[in-house]
C-alpha cells in the first residue's frame, strides 16, 4: 500500500512541462486574437458578425447553450452520482466541477459578447423585469456559478492544507495555499461542517442545474417559432446537456491521466463505467430527439414543414444527419463494445460527442430563425442565410480557449484527484505530527 | 347626397379630431330651449350626424397634455389601423415616406409591402406589414429591461437609450417587424444630434439597439396621420381611435367596427393570441391587377440605396 507521502506526490499539482507551456501559449494566441476581434466588434458593432435581422442570433448564442449544457456535468457527477451512492465516480468529481466552473464562466461571458450594447449591462439590474426569461437566466446562471464554485472549493480545503505542507519550501505558494485553506486542521467540528456543507450543496445544485438549462431552453421555447415552440424543450435540453458533459469529462480525464500519470487513480474501469453511462445518456437524448423531430414531422403543419424540410433534405441536412448519426447514434453503438470503452477509443468518442454537441446547438438555434412566419423579403439576398464571419469564429474560439485555459490553470494549482478523499477511501492515515505543525 | 355626406364626414375628421366627441347629447327639450343658439354638426359613435348647440361642445384638452408621459401615451385613446388589401397596388409610397421620416438607412425597412400568396390556387396580393402594436405583445413580454413597452393608447414603443441589444424581442416577434442597428446608422449629423424620444423612432437610431415602426405618435401629437397613411396614393391605410370607433385615410372616414364587420376584417396570425391593433381587409374585388405592382417589387431591397444619406 502507498504511504501518504507517495499519495501526495502522485496527486499534487505539478509545474507545466514543455507541452503544457506550448498548450498555454496556443490558447493565449487564440484568446488574444479573440480579444482583438471583440475590440473590433465593440467599436464597429455586431455588423462584423454574420448575423442579420433574420438570423438575429448566431454561433454566440449556440455556443452559449453549449457552455451551459456542458457545465451541467458538475451536477451530474458530483451530485446525482454522489447522492445515488455511486462511489466509483469520486476521482472524477473534481474534474467535473472544474469543467463546470470554467464552462459557466465562459457561458456568462458569451452572452455579454452577444449583446449589442454590453456597456448597458447594468440595465439588467436597474430595470430588470421578472417576466423576461433572460432575467431568469441571469439569476439562475449566477446562482449556479456560485454553487459550483463552492462545490469546487469546499472539498479542496483539506487538500489545500496538505499542499501547504508539501510546498513548504516555496514560501509564496505555500502561503497562498494556507490562505485559501481557511485554517483547515481536520478537527471534528470542522469535519462536521465540511461534510454537511458539501451534502447540502450537492442537493442544492440539482434543482439549480435543472433550472439553468431549463431556463436556457425556455429562451427559445417561450417564442412562437417553429422548431422552438415546444413543451419538450426543457427536458430535451437537459438530456442533451448530460451527453455533452459526460463526453467532456471523458475527454478531459483521459488527457489528465496522460499528463499527470494518474493511471493508478483513473483506471480503465472508470472509462468503462463512464462509457456505459454515456450510452444510457445518449439513448435518453435520442428519445427526446425522436419526440422533437418526428412528431412534428408526422403532422407537418405549414409552419413546421419549412423548418423540418431544411433539416431533413434541405441546406442543413448534411449537418443534421452528421450530428445525429455521427455525434449520437455512432457513439452509442460503438460504446456497446467493451473494446471501445478502453481509454483511447473512448477518448476519441468523447471528443466526437463534444464536437457533435456543439453543432447540435447550432442546429437548434439557427435553422429556426431562417424560417420566419412571414416571407423573407426586402432584405439583401445574403440576409436570407447565415454564415458566421471569420471574426465571429475567432471570438467563439476565444471563448472555448478561455474555458480550456481556466481548466488548465486550475489543474496547475489544485489536485485533479481529491487527495484527502482518496486517502480516506484507501484507508491511508495522514501522519499526525505534520497535521499540527504551524508555520 | 352621398357625396355630401362624405364631405361632411371629412369635415368632421379635420375638426372632430380637435374637438373630440360629445359625451352626452341633450334631449329634445333641451334642444328646443337652445333653438336660437348656433348649432354644429358632429358624428356620434354610430356614424350618425347630429346637430349640437355650440355651447354644449366641450373642447378636449390637447392630445398631448402637460402631464404627457411617453410610457403612458395619450390619455383615453386606443389607436388602431385598418389596411385594405383590396386597394394595395404596391405603390410603395408608404415605404418611402416611412424610410424618409424615420431616417431609415439600414438594409431592412420598418414597413414593407410583401408579395403574398396563401396557397397555389388563390391569387397573389400585396400586403403592407408594419409593427402590429399587439395588445399582448410577445416582444414586451420577453424584454429583460423594459426597453420596449406597451402604452395605454395601444402603441408599442422602444426606448433605444435603454435597449441592451439582446434581440430577444426580434426572436419573439412573429411578424418579423423588428430591425437591428448592426452598425452605426448613417443618418447624418443633423439626425444624429436630434433630441431623442421614443415617440419618434429613428431620430436618431442607435447602434446596437432595436428599431421598429412606432405608429407615429409624433404625428398624432400634431393631430396628423402617420406618414404611411398620408403618403398612400390609394387610400390603403386607415388610422384612428377605437374608442371613437372611427378610422380615416385622410380622404375617407369609416366607422371602424362597421368597416371590419362589412368587409370581414381580420388580424394576422390570430391563433397566436398576440391581439394586434392592425386589422386587414381581404384582397377581394381589386380594381387593379396584381401584376401591375410587380414593376415596383424589389425582392432584395426595401431601402433604396440612392435615398440613403
Amino acid at each position: 500500500m502507498k504511504t501518504f507521502e507517495q499519495l501526495t506526490d502522485d496527486l499534487a499539482p505539478r509545474k507545466f512541462g514543455l507541452y503544457g507551456k506550448l498548450w498555454i501559449g496556443f490558447l493565449l494566441v487564440i484568446i488574444i486574437g479573440a480579444v482583438y476581434a471583440y475590440y473590433l466588434q465593440f467599436t464597429e458593432g455586431l455588423v462584423i458578425t454574420g448575423m442579420r435581422d433574420y438570423s438575429l442570433w448566431g454561433i454566440y448564442i449556440s455556443n452559449f447553450v453549449f457552455f451551459v449544457a456542458i457545465s451541467l456535468v458538475g451536477s451530474l457527477v458530483t451530485a446525482v452520482l454522489r447522492l445515488s451512492g455511486v462511489t466509483w465516480a469520486t476521482p472524477l468529481t473534481r474534474i467535473s466541477e472544474i469543467i463546470a466552473v470554467a464552462a459557466i464562466i465562459m457561458g456568462g461571458l458569451t452572452i455579454i459578447i452577444d449583446m449589442g450594447r454590453p456597456d448597458r449591462i447594468l440595465n439588467l439590474f436597474m430595470h430588470g423585469r421578472l417576466q423576461s426569461p433572460i432575467v431568469w437566466d441571469v439569476i439562475v446562471v449566477t446562482t449556479y456559478l456560485t454553487i459550483s464554485i463552492l462545490l469546487l472549493y469546499f472539498p479542496l480545503l483539506p487538500d489545500l492544507q496538505i499542499l501547504r505542507r508539501k510546498f513548504k519550501s516555496n514560501k509564496k505558494l505555500s502561503k497562498i495555499y494556507a490562505r485559501f485553506s481557511l485554517n483547515w486542521n481536520g478537527n471534528k467540528e470542522q469535519k462536521r461542517i465540511y461534510n454537511w456543507s458539501i451534502r447540502t450543496l450537492s442537493v442544492l445544485i440539482i434543482p439549480v442545474a435543472f433550472g439553468i438549462h431549463t431556463v436556457t431552453a425556455w429562451l427559445f421555447a417561450a417564442t412562437y417559432r417553429p422548431g422552438w415552440d415546444s413543451s419538450n424543450f426543457g427536458p430535451y435540453f437537459i438530456a442533451g446537456a448530460f451527453v455533452a458533459g459526460a463526453g467532456g469529462v471523458i475527454s478531459v480525464m483521459y488527457l489528465l491521466r496522460r499528463t499527470h500519470h494518474l493511471e493508478a487513480y483513473i483506471t480503465e474501469d472508470h472509462f468503462d463505467k463512464m462509457g456505459k453511462l454515456l450510452v444510457m445518456l445518449i439513448l435518453v437524448y435520442i428519445y427526446f430527439n425522436v419526440n422533437e423531430y418526428l412528431v412534428p414531422a408526422l403532422k407537418v403543419t405549414e409552419k413546421e414543414s419549412a423548418h423540418l424540410q431544411s433539416l431533413f433534405y434541405g441546406d442543413e441536412a448534411w449537418l443534421f444527419y452528421t450530428v445525429i448519426f455521427g455525434g449520437l447514434v455512432f457513439p452509442a453503438i460503438a460504446l456497446l463494445f467493451k473494446k471501445m470503452r478502453k481509454p483511447f477509443p473512448i477518448f476519441i468518442i468523447g471528443v466526437i460527442v463534444v464536437i457533435g454537441a456543439w453543432w447540435k446547438r447550432y442546429i437548434i438555434v439557427i435553422p429556426t430563425l431562417l424560417h420566419p412566419f412571414l416571407p423573407k423579403q426586402g432584405v439583401p439576398k445574403s440576409w436570407h442565410e447565415y454564415s458566421p464571419t471569420h471574426l465571429e469564429w475567432l471570438i467563439t474560439w476565444g471563448t472555448l480557449a478561455g474555458a480550456m485555459l481556466i481548466v488548465t490553470l486550475l489543474v496547475r494549482y489544485v489536485p485533479v484527484i481529491p487527495i484527502h478523499e482518496t486517502a480516506e477511501e484507501l484507508g491511508i492515515e495522514e501522519p499526525k505530527n505534520t497535521t499540527k505543525d504551524e508555520e | 347626397m352621398k357625396e355630401k355626406d362624405e364631405k361632411t364626414r371629412r369635415n368632421f375628421i379635420y375638426q372632430g379630431l380637435k374637438l373630440g366627441l360629445l359625451t352626452a347629447i341633450g334631449g329634445t327639450a333641451v334642444a328646443k330651449s337652445l333653438r336660437d343658439e348656433e348649432m354644429v354638426e358632429l358624428m356620434d359613435t354610430d356614424g350618425n350626424l347630429i346637430k349640437v348647440p355650440v355651447s354644449k361642445v366641450e373642447e378636449h384638452s390637447a392630445l398631448k397634455g402637460d402631464d404627457y408621459n411617453v410610457r403612458e401615451g395619450f390619455p383615453n385613446r386606443k389607436f388602431v389601423m385598418v389596411i385594405d388589401l383590396a386597394r394595395c397596388k404596391n405603390a410603395k409610397q408608404c415605404v418611402s415616406a416611412c424610410n424618409k421620416n424615420h431616417f431609415v438607412t439600414g438594409d431592412n425597412a420598418w414597413l414593407k409591402v410583401y408579395k403574398m400568396q396563401d396557397n397555389p390556387q388563390s391569387s397573389p396580393y400585396w400586403m403592407p406589414s408594419l409593427c402590429q402594436h399587439c395588445d399582448k405583445p410577445a416582444c414586451v413580454k420577453v424584454c429583460p429591461v423594459d426597453a420596449t413597452f406597451k402604452r395605454r393608447d395601444g402603441i408599442v414603443l422602444i426606448d433605444n437609450e435603454r435597449c441592451i441589444g439582446c434581440r430577444f424581442c426580434m426572436a419573439a416577434c412573429p411578424y418579423s417587424v423588428r430591425v437591428f442597428n448592426w452598425s452605426e446608422p448613417e443618418q447624418g449629423e443633423v439626425v444624429a444630434n436630434m433630441e431623442y424620444t421614443p415617440d419618434h423612432a429613428g431620430a436618431p437610431s442607435v447602434r446596437g439597439t432595436v428599431d421598429k415602426c412606432d405608429f407615429c405618435p409624433h404625428m398624432i401629437a400634431k393631430e396628423k396621420l402617420p406618414h404611411c397613411v398620408s403618403a398612400c396614393p390609394n387610400g390603403v391605410y386607415f388610422f384612428g381611435d377605437m374608442y371613437e370607433d372611427t378610422v380615416t385615410n385622410g380622404d375617407e372616414t369609416f366607422q371602424f367596427s362597421k368597416l371590419l364587420r362589412d368587409n370581414a376584417g381580420y388580424r394576422l396570425m390570430e391563433d397566436l393570441g398576440t391581439m394586434p391593433s392592425v386589422y386587414y381587409l381581404p384582397p377581394k374585388d381589386r380594381q387593379e391587377d396584381f401584376e401591375k405592382g410587380l414593376d415596383n417589387y424589389t425582392e432584395f431591397e426595401s431601402v433604396p440605396k440612392a435615398k440613403k444619406s
